[in-house]
């Protein structure tokens, strides 16, 4: 069952120096439960997506168009209004920063409560005891002493599972997080993730991850789409798509993961770096740094289905040695 | 807490005396207040006789020593001109001044702040940019000038409000307030008006410049992405964040406003310390400027220190990690 379709999505900044096509043309679907990982190296556009979702791009940007079909409703059209009513109620979002996101200066009751006041008309007692469910779900011991903090009294990992609570209180259809984990240790990340998936299977929420990380999502999500400036590139059930990446792009990506390398030894690099937004090369927007780039490549390629279930927006994937593979 | 604000009181205590002794110094430099105050005609040995009655023949730190046991002893020396002891003198004007450094601090504040958000949120909309438009002037016209203007324009050419004095007065626990009377409000607004144009522009620009940081903030856009009314962001998550500077300023700007409200109230005739300042400078009343600088120094402490712990009230940051100290 679709939970969430986005079709032909675009945001674009406009600035003094031109429009940066920050998403440009993005396409995908989601199915109630549903975790996808949105993957991407900084300024691919992959966070401004996930702000659009929500309504939350800030001037110069804006959705220029595109649809996105929550439940059967189109959010670009409805505006707003609509995405107001369904912000933090339905659709729930997790910032990167857990140290940014809760306000320093209001206690944590007054953040939570707030968020279920919003949306209904309860008692504050009734709405306390709602966030006091919701701390307890995330794992955070003595939830009567913790609402009365303020933030600073909290580590990183515990934020960031308030900030979670807080994205749960609605029971909402859908969690867009944002680099939830990339600003945690790595073992309160181990916890962080294995709560959330739990939450995942309990609930049967839908999710959206976006992430640089290819290692978190790679055990997380369901389903991948790979981002390039602005663009999916390529998308896939997760494992195939670690596993035998089409895109060169993609390929180079979970090559430059680093993974018991001899001491001494080169890691794996994509040469050069993400183009601007603002200049980006004709055609296909990898060229410059893909190896296999060709004359073909001036042309700008579709987001092509190579396989079942699997797309990715380029002339030369590596379906060669996946014959090879399978001739062998 | 206490170690905390054990801490400012000393620091309070060596401002006090530093000022002290400038103040003595600086005064004792501008001239024998005998030449003025007697009778040009008198003789030198009457002279003689005045400058010893009032202890100016002696030595410099003599005088100064003799100041400073006096001034423990709550005595701040006999006014040259009133015959009476100084701070008694001012003592009287201060209500007046008080009342009006007051209601021009809420009127600051009160038209400042909003002001600021509003343009801070919208700064390139018309009433964004007309209000910082403003507040340039607000900022760069001199004092005296606006002063005279308000006086020509409301007074003068429209006829709507008086043009100096106090005006009718009531006794409030045995203190004289203008604001409760019809007539004294009218007298009130103009000088008030006159003093907090200044601060207003300040408390707008600062609220501006902290609204718009504020905004960027992602605390910010993560109270939009939970489905908070702007209604609410505006007024709880941003308004509580600014106040925390705004608060700072304000404090340290209301010592100003008493000390200094001397402008105003020559331009108003407003009977308050100022004035008598102004008048005492004139006359070489020794006694009066330095205890009228003395308590300058005393309430712009005391407000200075208000104003920490109204802080560390604000922010929790703060507060807490002085329980620590």
């Amino acid at each position: 069952m679709t939970l969430l379709q986005v079709e032909d999505l675009a945001t674009h900044f406009f600035t003094r120096d031109g429009v940066a096509k920050a998403v440009d043309g993005v396409s995908f679907s989601l199915d109630r439960g549903e975790i996808l990982g949105l993957v991407g190296e900084s300024g691919s556009g992959k966070s401004v997506t996930g702000f659009s979702l929500l309504g939350l791009v800030d001037p110069p940007g804006r959705i220029v168009s595109g649809k996105i079909v929550f439940d059967g409703e189109d959010l670009v059209k409805g505006g707003e209004p609509m995405m107001r009513t369904l912000r933090g109620k339905r659709i729930a979002m997790i910032f990167q920063d857990p140290m940014m996101t809760l306000n320093p200066v209001l206690r944590i009751d007054t953040q939570m409560v707030e968020t279920v006041l919003a949306h209904e008309r309860i008692s504050r007692k009734s709405a306390l005891e709602r966030c006091r469910e919701a701390l307890a779900r995330v794992g955070i011991a003595s939830p009567d002493e913790r609402l009365k903090s303020y933030p600073h009294q909290f580590s990183g990992g515990m934020r960031q599972r308030v900030a979670i609570a807080i994205a749960l209180l609605h029971e909402p259809d859908l969690i867009i997080a944002d680099e939830p984990t990339t600003a945690l240790d790595v073992t309160i990340q181990a916890q962080i993730l294995s709560e959330v998936q739990k939450l995942c299977a309990d609930t049967g929420l839908a999710m959206i991850w976006i992430t640089h990380d290819l290692a978190v999502v790679s055990g997380l999500a369901d389903q991948l789409a790979v981002m390039y400036a602005g663009k999916i590139i390529e998308t896939g059930e997760t494992g195939r798509v670690i596993e035998a990446p089409l895109h060169p792009y993609t390929k180079g990506l979970i090559a430059s993961v680093p993974q018991g390398q001899k001491h001494g030894a080169l890691l794996a690099q994509i040469p050069g770096t993400t183009p601007s937004l603002l200049n980006l090369p004709e055609g296909c927007s990898f060229r410059p740094r893909c190896p296999r780039a060709d004359a073909a490549c001036q042309e700008e390629p579709p987001l092509g289905a190579l396989l079942p279930g699997r797309a990715a927006r380029c002339f030369h994937p590596h379906l060669d040695e996946r014959r090879e593979a399978l001739a062998s | 807490m206490i170690v905390y604000l054990v801490r400012r009181l000393g620091q309070s205590l060596v401002a006090i005396a530093a000022m002290a002794v400038l103040v003595f110094v600086g005064v004792y430099a501008i001239g024998n207040p005998v030449d003025i105050l007697i009778n040009p005609e008198s003789t030198q040995a009457q002279i003689a006789a005045t400058m010893q009655r009032l202890g100016l023949d002696r030595p410099l730190w003599e005088q100064f020593g003799i100041f400073v046991w006096n001034a423990l002893h709550g005595d701040l020396g006999i006014s040259f001109v009133y015959g009476r002891p100084a701070m008694q003198i001012i003592l009287e004007r201060l209500p007046a001044t008080m009342e009006l450094a007051l209601v021009a601090l809420v009127l600051s504040v009160s038209i400042g702040i909003p002001l600021g958000v509003l343009a801070g949120l919208k700064p390139n909309s018309i009433g964004g940019r007309s209000i910082m438009a403003g507040s340039i002037l607000g900022f760069s016209l001199p004092n005296f000038w606006q002063g005279m203007l308000l006086i020509l324009i409301f007074a003068v050419l429209l006829g709507w409000l008086p043009a100096g004095g106090r005006g009718e007065t009531v006794e409030v626990l045995g203190i004289r307030v203008s604001f409760l009377t019809l007539d004294g409000l009218k007298h009130l607004i103009l000088p008030a008006m006159n003093l907090a144009l200044f601060k207003m522009s300040l408390v707008i620009r600062l609220a501006r410049a902290n609204t718009r940081e504020v905004c960027l903030q992602d605390y910010v856009k993560y109270a939009r992405a939970k489905g908070l009314s702007s209604r609410r962001i505006v007024l709880v998550h941003i308004l509580k964040n600014i106040l925390i500077p705004v608060v700072t300023i304000i404090g340290l700007e209301l010592g100003s406003m008493v000390a200094f409200a001397i402008v105003t109230e020559t331009v108003f005739a407003w009977p308050g310390m100022g004035k008598l300042l102004i008048d005492s400078i004139n006359l070489l009343d020794r006694p009066v400027i330095v205890a009228y600088l003395m308590l300058t120094v005393l309430i712009i402490v005391t407000i200075n220190l208000v104003v920490d712990v109204i802080y560390s009230l604000l922010d929790p940051r703060v507060r807490l990690s002085e329980v620590d100290a």
